[in-house]
């Protein structure tokens, strides 16, 4: 693993840090190995990272699909988005999707069943937003083949007997006041929840970017004292054109 | 001297870049038509011609010359297309023939000339042959040597054929501007020199033009002195690949006409493979009963098979429909043409099968044969401002199109955080002020009052938590049809959402979310 070590963390934050990427490394399940994620979800997902064969769902935010789907593209691999016409290119280029082995099937219609499905045959990634309700019987036939193919299926909507729920629940833009400014910065409250119904729900605070338009994790402590502090909006922002000016 | 190099044959068809665009898009060759290059006319049809529009002119002043002109792009590899048929029927009349360029041949004339009598039968027996091909005024020149038969050809005014006597080809290109053998720069600093005509040139010493003006200025001293040494060359007709197929009755159904050719593609395809060849891209050519005429390359990313050949029928043929859908006007006629062909051994897989890649292009193929050829796209960043224009959809196996830089400035382009959801048709949406009403711009850019509400299409108004802007964006405004003036704003709802709001002349509309 070549995720860089996080400076002088507190013990207990340590151990925990270290147990996640334990987790993240062993098989839960017969042949479920981890996809590569991005580190900033490593607090969110549950058992740190992306595993092949599962379903995870996304609701509420594109952001996070593609900070979903940004882990794996980094890694070399192919990436899917089914049956979402408004999918902005440039951002997800921005957020680190390679474009070379990026495929959108911007309207897969009635079909997008079957269109996932020969997708997740040969894309070891593949997002869709659903056009209508899927049946018990249809999703777990696509997950078994999800499971045999290695493929990771992301739904932005609903999908009965997903793997992982995440949702984003709170979200707030920094560097936009009345008038002046623009929006730089966005700290989200994302809730993840694992399979089942009875799972308590975990809840952590990511940016979704952040300035330097990279995916952060917000953590308790040191963060806080950065997030509590007032960010002047109209000095940063000249601040921000005098960096672009010169840099 | 050198030896005689034989009397040649020049077979010259006025006009053809013009005639062949005529063809392809079934316009009238009497209208004023020209055809650009690089900004410049390239070639022009007689009527612009009277007008005064000459090949080299820039466009606004052919424009001017000319209000009504039609200008079209130039495009080589329809030339020759167009030409190649007329090639075929001019090389059944006399073998031997030279492609100089598309709409002109030059071929020996000894033999054609034993053949039928006569080199002005000759002449007839080839302007009859291409007529019949639809070329009507087509121009033939005889004379020693290729360079002074196609002067003679173009030279040929009252009739068709113009033939020059044995012996008197340098005396009739004596008079031809001195351009005509020499490149651009050399005709100046011989016309400074005062050397204008060919006859002029031709009178200079051998050795003096050889030692000012080399190798290729004593060529071109040979050819102004009617010694030219070039020989025609004939072509080797290149094998043929195309497959046609016509239907009798005509085929109205996608699914019957793709079944009717399987194995059509099956032998057009094992044509080329017995020579160890592939094909990476082909041309498609559809005739329905009406008259309509439907045409159209496709490009593979590896090399068709038989298989691939029915599916770019089928797309061709149904456009958005599905597979068993009937057409408009039933089909009689098909064709498909390889325009790329590569050596097989280009294209060999590997010991143990192709990359994980060849994987994708299979499984993407299929999701294209479900739903078609435009269903599946991969995406590139060009240039623009607004974020429609940026993202550019490349269908699975196409080229994709020549962007424009995407890292130039364009001034007023949004920085660089971007919206997560670009809406492909913008949304109505109602900003609104503190006492409920639309917020306005004036023309100087200011708002009317602070933005409070807003609604997202006929939902209830929420209130706004932040917003920013306007930021103005002016594009082309230079042209009256295209000029585009519009402000933008980001405004973040009562959820914590934040979206890019565009107001222009109608109203107030969503762009983009960041979601």
């Amino acid at each position: 693993m070549t995720a860089p070590l996080a400076a002088p963390a507190p013990r207990p934050a340590r151990v925990e840090e270290l147990q996640a990427r334990i987790r993240g490394m062993q098989a839960t399940r017969l042949d479920s190995k981890a996809v590569p994620t991005h580190p900033a979800l490593e607090a969110v997902l549950p058992g740190g990272t992306l595993r092949e064969g599962t379903v995870v769902q996304v609701e509420g935010s594109t952001t996070l699909l593609m900070a979903l789907l940004a882990g794996p593209s980094a890694s070399g691999r192919w990436v899917a988005v089914a049956g979402m016409p408004e999918f902005g290119v440039e951002a997800a280029a921005r957020f680190g999707v390679s474009l070379d082995r990026l495929v959108l099937v911007p309207d897969p219609g009635r079909q997008w069943l079957t269109v996932v499905a020969a997708l997740a045959d040969v894309i070891p990634v593949v997002a869709v937003r659903p056009t209508g309700r899927v049946s018990a019987a249809e999703t777990s036939r696509l997950q078994a083949r999800l499971r045999q193919r290695g493929t990771t299926l992301l739904v932005a909507g609903e999908w009965p007997g997903s793997d992982a729920r995440l949702r984003v629940e709170a979200s707030e833009w920094q560097g936009i006041e009345w008038g002046p400014g623009r929006l730089v910065e966005r700290e989200v409250v994302v809730s993840a929840a694992g399979r089942g119904e009875f799972v308590r729900s975990i809840r952590s605070r990511l940016r979704l970017p952040d300035r330097s338009l990279e995916f952060a994790a917000v953590h308790a402590g040191a963060g806080d004292a950065e997030v509590a502090e007032p960010i002047r909006i109209g000095r940063f922002a000249i601040g921000e054109f005098e960096r672009r000016a010169t840099g | 001297m050198t030896p005689d190099p034989g009397r040649a044959i020049v077979l010259w068809c006025p006009d053809w870049p013009v005639f062949a665009v005529c063809r392809e898009h079934a316009l009238d060759p009497a209208a004023p038509i020209a055809l650009t290059e690089a900004g410049l006319v390239f070639a022009c049809s007689a009527a612009a011609r009277r007008d005064g529009v000459t090949r080299g002119l820039k466009l606004r002043e052919a424009q001017y010359r000319c209000p009504e002109l039609t200008l079209l792009d130039y495009d080589a590899a329809l030339d020759a297309r167009i030409f190649e048929p007329v090639v075929r029927a001019v090389e059944a009349t006399v073998p031997g023939v030279q492609l100089v360029r598309p709409g002109t041949l030059a071929m020996r004339a000894r033999g054609p000339a034993r053949y039928y009598g006569g080199e002005d039968a000759a002449a007839a027996a080839l302007l009859a042959t291409v007529a019949r091909h639809g070329v009507p005024d087509a121009r033939v020149g005889v004379a020693d040597g290729p360079f002074a038969a196609e002067q003679a050809a173009r030279a040929a005014h009252e009739s068709p054929v113009r033939i020059i006597e044995p012996g008197a080809s340098a005396a009739f290109i004596a008079p031809l501007p001195v351009g005509l053998v020499v490149d651009a720069r050399t005709a100046t600093l011989l016309n400074r020199l005062g050397v204008r005509t060919l006859g002029e040139f031709a009178a200079l010493p051998d050795d003096d033009v050889r030692r000012r003006f080399g190798a290729s200025g004593a060529f071109a001293h040979d050819r102004a002195a009617g010694r030219e040494q070039a020989r025609v060359i004939a072509r080797t007709p290149p094998p043929e690949f195309e497959a046609v197929q016509h239907f009798e009755p005509p085929l109205d159904r996608v699914d019957q006409l793709a079944f009717a050719f399987r194995v059509g593609a099956e032998q057009f395809i094992e044509r080329m493979r017995s020579v160890r060849l592939v094909c990476t891209s082909l041309r498609i050519e559809l005739d329905d009963e009406g008259g309509g005429h439907s045409s159209r390359s496709w490009l593979h990313p590896r090399w068709f098979t038989p298989a691939d050949v029915i599916d770019r029928v089928r797309w061709q043929l149904q456009g958005a429909g599905t597979a068993d859908s009937g057409l408009a006007s039933p089909i009689v006629r098909l064709r498909v043409i390889p325009e790329h062909i590569d050596s097989t051994g280009n294209h060999e897989e590997g010991l143990w099968g192709g990359g994980p890649d060849e994987r994708v292009h299979h499984g993407l193929t299929r999701v294209q044969s479900m739903l078609g050829h435009e269903a599946v796209v991969t995406a590139a960043i060009g240039g623009g401002r607004m974020l429609a224009d940026r993202q550019v959809l490349v269908p699975w196996g196409d080229r994709p199109p020549e962007l424009a830089a995407a890292e130039a400035p364009w001034p007023g382009s949004l920085p660089a955080l971007a919206p997560a959801s670009v809406f492909r048709e913008r949304q109505p949406i109602a900003l609104l002020d503190a006492r409920g009403e639309l917020v306005a711009i004036d023309e100087r850019g200011a708002i009317s009052a602070a933005p409070e509400r807003f609604a997202v299409g006929g939902r209830e108004a929420a209130p706004v938590r932040a917003w920013a802007g306007p930021w103005p964006v002016v594009e082309r405004w230079w042209d009256a049809e295209q000029a585009k003036r519009v402000h933008r704003f980001q405004v973040v709802d009562d959820d914590g959402c934040a979206w890019l709001l565009v107001r222009d002349r109608e109203g107030w509309w969503a762009e983009a979310r960041y979601d």
